[in-house]
């Protein structure tokens, strides 16, 4: 673990292949190859320290050769997810257990075994990408701090054998000193910061560009915190809600705080005979729907209270809900997504005389909050026995419910009259009427219903957004700032065999080559060679 | 030496804060969202008036075991369960044990009547809007919370119980 002290005094640390200050070789090696700029040559420390767990697991993650693997297994993975629809997408009522392997066959019960099913959040997907991750701030650190170090340290005279395996070199035997100035000031026009020294040159720009793969790679890395944030509780929501005409509810993920009232859903369409837009699409498939909208007032619930306490809602503002105009406070968005329409709220029934068919009075039921007895005039009752919202017949041939929805309502009344002091029973479904204790005097005649719409609503909330939106701005910086500007730079030095000229860029050589072109143009100096080009016999320019 | 030292502790740290970052975002991802009703910790409050208009606030049952049941009247095995439960009650009420059966937002006629049909005399309560299952994160009906007269959550229990169970558990919470 020794520094190596380079002959033109500067001390550099180990591992270092080109010398900090002065570019020579640290190997003493006298070879005509062409050097390999990467790094500027630096001693990349994850490479050369090994010693205990800690500098282990730093030097796997360092490697670029473990990211890259890690970048195509997570690409693999993920190409494996798309192969069938991921749990979320199944059918609702769908068990994935049995789905898969229906609609699939044996190739589809593998998939949902191996878990492929909720793939993209299952530990191994999120180890892989929480890998790259690590890869991503431990490979950049371990490169961008010595670039840096080299960058910063850099001599204006370059050791001969640097400059003599530039890709771009040239020698000029007998150099005019007003060729140099020349050179000197064609480089300062064109935006070269350039140092002098003893007579030799160098000029440098655009080494900002070198920063762009990290300034990229901080992008990534923020963007990654910012999906990491989602899980953190309250960082982000997404839930459904429905909610009734004149219904009242807490909204889901507010923790009670907030709560919503359905004022009113409006579907509307467009008209058919009208001169309005679509009227072929009309003609063709019946109706196109114009607008979907929720009418909504929101509240403020008490906060701290626990749960089922009766409360005071303060009222914050009414707002209609339409599609892509959510309803927002306090970060929450309130998007109105789905709906039901007539949906039964109340059912009305008149008592009448069979035979007469003379009406005694009419009552309506909540079907959310059905009375236990409804009074009409002169002594005239009716009472719910049994409510049954969602009516079928079980397995012992009773009358019962499937949910608590009103879907298809039924009663079980006790009719009182005047004349029949101790009762009726009769039981009404919709369009049955069945008197199961023996022939009645009078029944439940349906009389109609009232209906109200129901709205689906999902709530978002992604306090996230703003940082992956930081991080995708910082990574297109860092996109940019590495591809439209590139780092040249020049070298002139005196030697004893005549005048160096070098040059070196990170990318797009040829225009490299243009702009040495320009600044020795009408000078003694000899155009720089392609050197790689040379040896390759140019088939590879 | 001293810098190598150093660079131990920089990428120890560093490592650290990536690691504990990852940590964090599985223990999240995978274990923390169940966390909201969980055995060994103390039942989230609440309260509720049963059919006869009476007010029941969880914590003023501590000292008591509270056999917390949540339920519908369309559910079959809640319905099974309940003659059972009446059963159980009755044995245990003077023992220290309190069922609370909270329905989950059906009507009070519906409600009454599946009460009176079963002769239920444990506190029968509607918990409209549904703020309690959302308190306690329920899932399928019936699910069960024992409780024990620290107000510690002893277990939770998804699905029907027979006899056996419900007294086992009555034991289990009994003071």
């Amino acid at each position: 673990m020794k520094e190596v002290k380079c002959e033109c005094g500067h001390v550099n640390p180990h591992g270092t292949i080109l010398c900090e200050a002065c570019g020579k070789p640290t190997n003493g090696e006298n070879s005509k190859k062409l050097l390999d700029m990467r790094y500027e040559g630096s001693a990349r420390r994850s490479q050369t320290y090994n010693k205990t767990v800690i500098d282990h697991i730093w030097n796997f993650f360092s490697s670029v050769k473990v990211g890259i693997w890690l970048i195509v297994l997570t690409l693999i993975a993920s190409a494996f997810g798309t192969i069938y629809p991921q749990e979320a997408y199944i059918p609702i009522n769908a068990d994935p257990s049995t789905y898969y392997e229906e609609q699939y066959g044996t190739l589809g019960a593998l998939y949902y075994q191996l878990g492929f099913h909720n793939l993209y959040s299952s530990w191994w997907y999120l180890l892989l990408i929480a890998s790259i991750g690590i890869s991503l701030v431990i490979c950049s650190l371990d490169r961008v701090i010595p670039l840096h170090r080299a960058l910063k340290k850099q001599l204006v005279t370059r050791h001969e054998s640097f400059l003599q395996r530039q890709r771009f070199f040239s020698v000029t035997e007998n150099p005019l000193e007003s060729d140099i100035n020349k050179v000197e000031e064609r480089l300062k026009k064109r935006g070269y910061r350039v140092k002098k020294e003893e007579g030799n040159l160098l000029g440098e720009k655009g080494r900002f560009s070198r920063w762009g793969p990290y300034v990229n790679h901080i992008g990534l890395i923020i963007f990654l915190i910012g999906a990491m944030l989602r899980v953190v509780p309250g960082m982000y929501i997404d839930k459904t809600m429905w909610l009734r005409e004149g219904e009242t509810k807490a909204i889901p993920g507010t923790n009670g705080e907030y709560f919503l009232e359905n004022n009113q859903f409006i579907y509307e369409e467009y008209g058919k005979d009208s001169d309005e837009v679509f009227q072929k699409t009309i003609d063709r498939v019946g109706a196109v729907a114009k607008n979907y909208q929720t009418d909504v007032t929101l509240y403020k619930g008490q906060e701290g209270k626990i749960a089922g306490e009766d409360q005071k809602l303060v009222k914050q503002k009414d707002f209609p809900i339409k599609v892509n105009e959510p309803l927002k406070f306090d970060g929450y968005a309130v998007y109105q997504v789905d709906y039901r329409l007539n949906e039964l709220s109340e059912m009305k029934l008149s008592l009448d005389d069979k035979q007469s068919g003379e009406s005694f009075g009419t009552i309506s039921i909540d079907l959310h909050n059905p009375k236990d007895t409804y009074e009409l005039k002169q002594g005239y009752r009716v009472e719910i026995l049994s409510y049954f919202p969602d009516f079928y017949f079980n397995e012992e041939g009773n009358p019962d419910t499937k949910t608590k929805t009103p879907s298809n309502p039924a009663f079980v009344f006790k009719m009182f009259t005047p004349d029949r002091q101790e009762g009726e029973t009769s039981f009404v479904a919709i369009r049955q009427n069945v008197e199961p204790l023996g022939e009645n005097k009078y029944k439940m005649t349906f009389a109609g219903i009232d209906t109200k719409n129901v709205t689906g609503l999902t709530v978002h909330k992604d306090s996230t957004l703003w940082i992956l939106g930081l991080g995708g701005l910082i990574f297109m910086i860092g996109v940019i700032q590495g591809m439209y500007w590139n780092h040249r730079r020049i070298w002139v030095r005196h030697t004893a065999q005549g005048l160096f000229m070098a040059s070196h860029t990170n990318k797009n050589w040829f225009g490299l080559k243009r702009e040495l072109e320009k600044v020795i143009e009408g000078t003694a100096i000899v155009m720089p060679e392609d050197q790689q080009e040379k040896k390759k016999g140019g088939d590879k320019a | 030496m001293k810098k190598k030292k150093r660079r131990l502790l920089v990428r120890t740290i560093i490592l650290s804060i990536l690691f504990s970052a990852v940590g964090y975002t599985m223990y999240a991802q995978f274990f923390a969202e169940k966390e909201k009703v969980v055995v060994g910790e103390k039942a989230p409050d609440f309260v509720l008036e049963d059919l006869n208009g009476e007010k029941h606030k969880l914590s003023d049952y501590e000292g008591k075991g509270v056999f917390l049941n949540f339920w519908g009247t369309w559910c079959k095995p809640c319905a099974k369960e309940m003659p059972v439960m009446q059963n159980q009650y009755e044995q245990f009420k003077d023992k220290g044990v309190e069922i609370l059966a909270v329905n989950a937002d059906e009507t009070e006629l519906a409600v009454n009547r599946f009460s009176k049909s079963y002769g239920l005399t444990f506190p029968v309560m509607i918990d409209d809007g549904g703020e309690v299952q959302t308190a306690y994160d329920i899932g399928p009906l019936p699910t069960t919370i024992l409780i024990d007269s620290k107000g510690e959550i002893v277990d939770i229990f998804e699905g029907g119980l027979d006899e056996q169970k419900i007294k086992e558990y009555m034991d289990n919470i009994k003071p």
